[in-house]
């Protein structure tokens, strides 16, 4: 055992050495570790946001479906509403065009009917005046006994 | 049964196996300690290739690192490295663009260099005489040169970013003003010397012990195989006929697999406990007191 020239070769081998990984390993592998851990960081802030505003948007949208119920619920009370209003309309309107029928046909009745006892009067009194005459034997002039005709024909 | 190899090539005796199997495959035999004309081939071939094999795995990782879902290897290179990260901050507050690949660089070729202990003790060596290569010792970290060269750069380190950070007078100030300090200059004077001596001790036994606990630890742990496989060292195919010998081959491997398994322990604390010791020496350098 003894101290020779190997001691020296083995200070610049192991000098050359250390400067190699320092200059071309070391940095290297530190970057790609320090790197990938800011990846990792911003993957799990990422997530992190992404589930905040899958949240948020699920109760964005629950919002919409509750605002488009009441709307829905609000249309057919509305449209209820309105046919209710409709029907109730077109009733009054039937009712009224009825009675309207009913008073016109009444009126129609009583005119003829009027109509009708007037011509059975006059007929009547025709009857009447030729069976008078036919009795008294002379025609009865109408005119002048005008007055009396009249009278039998009311009375009739 | 590892032992085979060398106990018939060699004749015989674990002093000569063990002796075989820590000598260097260098470019002539040293004299003396410190001998700079020599140089261990194996040291620098393997420490070279697990520097290969560490520098190429990364980088083809951090070529290719996806900042999406990461695959297996990229998985696994990240958690070393955010370990390394993590481990760093805890110690280290300043910045700086040096430490945190360094304590990556140091856990990871060290880790390898005490991976070849895990090698069965004479596979390689056996192979490379096989190529006519005598001499092979495999693990790094069993020779002095390459964890002092660790701790010898860490070391200098040290010193610049001691320098850098607090200049020459604080430097040197935190050598010599500290631990003892008196609000009287005269005694003052008189503790600067004490405090110089027990600092530099201390700064000083900063790199020897981090490459001296290294090594020993793997040098014993290697001792340890050795010792194992040395078992069966004079058993050739005759002693399969034996109950001495069948006893003697499953000793060897029930021991073997017991101390790889704890090694696998000692290994990586000991590159954890460098690279740590590392970390905690550079941000001692940066922080003022």
């Amino acid at each position: 055992m003894n101290i020779n020239l190997t001691l020296i070769v083995q200070m610049v081998v192991f000098g050359l050495l250390v400067f190699g990984t320092m200059q071309w390993i070391w940095p290297h592998i530190l970057n790609a570790m320090h790197e990938r851990q800011q990846k990792i960081a911003q993957g799990l802030a990422a997530a992190e946001q992404g589930e905040e505003s899958l949240s948020q948007a699920r109760s964005k949208a629950d919002d919409i479906v509750r605002e488009a119920r009441e709307r829905a619920n609000q249309i057919i009370d509305h449209a209820q509403h309105r046919a209710n209003e409709l029907v109730e309309e077109a009733k009054g309107t039937a009712t009224t065009e009825g009675g309207r029928l009913v008073a016109a046909a009444q009126q129609q009745i009583q005119l003829d009917t009027t109509r009708a006892r007037e011509s059975l009067r006059r007929e009547v009194a025709g009857i009447a005046v030729g069976a008078a005459s036919r009795l008294l034997g002379r025609e009865i002039d109408a005119r002048t006994h005008a007055d009396l005709l009249d009278q039998l024909a009311t009375q009739i | 049964m590892t032992g085979m190899a060398a106990a018939e090539q060699g004749g015989g005796g674990a002093t000569e196996y063990i002796v075989h199997h820590s000598t260097f495959l260098s470019n002539k035999a040293p004299h003396g300690i410190v001998d700079f004309s020599v140089i261990n081939y194996d040291t620098v071939f393997f420490s070279v290739l697990l520097a290969l094999v560490f520098f190429g795995l990364f980088w083809w990782v951090a070529r290719r690192a996806t900042t999406g879902v990461p695959g297996i290897t990229q998985s696994l290179i990240e958690w070393l490295v955010e370990k390394v990260d993590e481990q760093v901050r805890d110690t280290f507050h300043g910045t700086n663009k040096l430490i945190a690949p360094l304590g990556l660089t140091l856990f990871c070729w060290i880790f390898l260099f005490n991976f070849m202990d895990l090698v069965p003790v004479d596979l390689l060596p056996t192979m490379a005489r096989g190529v006519g290569v005598e001499h092979l010792k495999v693990v790094p970290s069993t020779d002095l040169n390459a964890t002092f060269a660790l701790s010898l750069t860490v070391f200098i380190l040290i010193i610049f970013y001691s320098l850098k950070m607090k200049g020459v007078v604080g430097f040197v100030s935190e050598l010599t003003l500290q631990p003892f300090s008196a609000k009287n200059p005269f005694v003052q004077a008189l503790l600067v010397p004490v405090n110089f001596i027990l600092e530099s001790v201390t700064f000083l036994a900063r790199p020897v012990s981090l490459s001296l606990r290294l090594y020993g630890n793997l040098y014993a742990g290697e001792m340890i195989f050795l010792l194992i496989a040395a078992l069966t060292l004079s058993h050739g195919l005759h002693s399969l006929a034996t109950i001495g010998g069948w006893l003697g081959i499953v000793g060897q491997f029930i021991l073997g697999m017991v101390w790889t398994i704890f090694h696998i322990l000692i290994i990586t604390i000991q590159a954890f406990i460098f690279a740590v010791l590392t970390v905690v020496y550079l941000s001692m350098a940066h922080e003022h007191h």
